[in-house]
């Protein structure tokens, strides 16, 4: 063996997760390193699948609903939504214009509650402990609000084919207008808290960055995507139940790092409260909340494809129907799983110190990516 | 420097205030009206029988298959007491199977099975969170007490029957047309 064979250093082997605590889930990353460098990554995903594609297939359309609450289970109503939205486009159904108002009430304070989750483990990730306090305080105020409403914090089940399940109590309108000032000053105080924070920026400046060709290259989706300056959100581009009539603006990086990432979210929370409040202002005080639809639906026969702006990005929903009263496919189209595509070029050339981060930073949800 | 003494600013904005959350198993917080624990059969108490019929359209809907029972005679209407001619003879079921969906509150056409508050259930047995009908009416009554339920189907009536009462001033008619129900939902059955 020559001297150069004997001090020449090979990469190593490093394995992360299942269970490890900053994975968000069970995610389980094989890194290569030399030295503190990442050379490569090998995301391995499938720790929770549940096959809700195929368990789909043998449900009736109503109790698939339950089944889409546990894909992406932060944003749950947006979820029940793509849902909802493909066999209601499927059928030809109009939806009551009062539901619809409620339902994007829901959607948008459930992407608050998402994004103060992203905020406050983003905070984690980064080593600081304090935002995930102030984080879930907020989001506290927002689930007890969906308790009120649906009886369930997570698993809501509230959507339903051509509307909602039930009427939402007398006071909802109140209290939403009365949560609404509290989590606006959550935000800003969490703003203040953490975005420019000296040692955040010099943890997440530049760092996994993805230029807009290679992102839209990769299939990301929602803030992941905006961050790298692309204005890509279906909510404007493709509106869907009646974003068309909402005032909002569409926040963009500049860079495309881990930062940009960071901040598009926050960004994204002011513009989910402006979209509440006018849907608060806009909302008629009565009227019908669900369709005419059957005990038991049956689209049919054919085929539609829906999409939504989760908090994650775009779910889409492709819905085969047979005629029956299950579907004969249905296949989701998750963002996260798209999202997490982009982890490996992103963490190349990246500190092992920052490969937490940079995960962090694309919000996945396993349960989302693995179906 | 600057900003991160803004960040510490916060942090001693918030020292000082009083804190949102509870110490879990010793306090708790209140719960919703709406909350949902797990399914319970409610109880009417003016026959002293189960408001369910055995019909099983639950146990059909049930996305999990948590659920199971029998359809019997109901021997209170031989005798004349009750207008229900078949009745609820066991039931179970698997709360640990259950995930609390609400579909079988929603298409219950008798009023009978309700989501209780009842939510802490952890037991050491495997199958101890299997329950089967005396329990579940227990959970039921004790839901029924709390909430003052009124069966949702007369629930409209009720409202609009209290409203009228407090209108004219006389005693609160809700309670005596809650009872007559029966006789719709047999014809139903």
């Amino acid at each position: 063996m020559t001297e150069a064979q004997r001090l020449e250093s090979v990469d190593i082997l490093v394995n992360m997760g299942p269970q490890h605590p900053s994975t968000h889930g069970v995610f389980r990353m094989v890194l290569w390193v030399d030295g503190e460098r990442i050379v490569d990554c090998d995301p391995h995903i499938g720790y929770l699948h549940r096959g809700s594609e195929k368990l789909s297939e043998g449900e009736l359309y109503s109790q698939i609903i339950t089944l889409f609450d546990r894909l992406d289970y932060i944003g749950n109503f947006n979820t029940e939504l793509a849902f909802v939205g493909a066999v209601e486009k499927l059928m030809n159904l109009a939806v009551p214009e009062r539901a619809e108002y409620i339902r994007v009430i829901l959607c948008e304070l459930n992407r608050i509650s998402s994004h103060m989750l992203f905020y406050g483990t983003m905070g984690l990730d980064a080593g600081a402990m304090t935002p995930i306090m102030y984080g879930f305080r907020e989001r506290e105020r927002i689930q007890n609000l969906f308790e009120a409403v649906t009886g369930a914090r997570m698993m809501h089940n509230y959507f339903r084919i051509g509307g909602l399940r039930e009427e939402p109590p007398d006071d909802f309108v109140a209290r939403v207008r009365g949560v609404l000032p509290a989590i606006e000053q959550g935000i800003e105080e969490g703003d203040r808290l953490l975005t420019y924070n000296e040692v955040f920026l010099a943890r997440s400046r530049g760092i996994g960055v993805l230029s807009g060709q290679e992102a839209l290259d990769y299939g990301l989706t929602g803030p992941s995507l905006r961050a790298s300056g692309i204005p890509d959100d279906i909510r404007a581009i493709e509106p869907y139940s009646i974003y068309d009539r909402f005032d909002f603006d569409i926040p963009i990086g500049e860079n495309g790092d881990t930062w940009d990432r960071y901040a598009m979210r926050v960004e994204e929370m002011r513009q989910s409260v402006k979209i509440v409040k006018q849907a608060l202002e806009q909302m008629p005080e009565s009227g019908p909340i669900k369709a005419q639809v059957r005990g038991i639906p049956r689209p049919p026969k054919g085929e539609a494809y829906f999409r939504a702006e989760n908090p994650r990005g775009e779910i889409g929903v492709y819905l085969v129907s047979d005629g029956g009263d299950k579907p004969y496919r249905l296949k989701i189209r998750p963002p996260s799983f798209a999202n997490l595509q982009a982890l490996r070029p992103m963490l190349r050339n990246t500190y092992v110190a920052d490969a937490v981060m940079v995960l962090g930073s694309l919000d996945i949800v396993l349960g989302e990516v693995d179906r | 420097m600057f900003n991160a003494l803004k960040g510490m600013l916060v942090t001693l904005s918030t020292t000082l205030r009083k804190p949102v959350t509870a110490q879990y198993p010793k306090q708790h917080l209140p719960l919703q009206e709406r909350q949902w624990g797990f399914p319970a059969l409610t109880w009417d108490g003016e026959v002293g029988e189960p408001y369910c019929v055995g019909c099983m359209v639950c146990v059909r809907m049930c996305p999990t298959q948590c659920m199971s029972g029998t359809m019997i005679d109901n021997p209170k209407h031989a005798e004349g007491e009750s207008t229900r001619r078949k009745i609820i003879g066991d039931f179970e079921i698997n709360l640990g199977r259950c995930i609390l969906c609400g579909i079988c509150v929603e298409v219950c056409n008798f009023d009978a099975i309700e989501m209780s508050h009842e939510h802490e259930i952890s037991h050491y047995a495997r199958n101890g969170r299997r329950v089967d009908l005396p329990m579940l009416l227990d959970m039921g009554v004790k839901y029924q007490q709390e909430s003052n339920w009124i069966p949702p189907t007369k629930k409209k009536a009720a409202v609009a029957a209290a409203a009228k009462a407090a209108a004219e001033g006389g005693a609160p008619a809700a309670e005596a047309e809650a009872g007559e129900d029966t006789a719709e939902k047999e014809s139903e059955a």
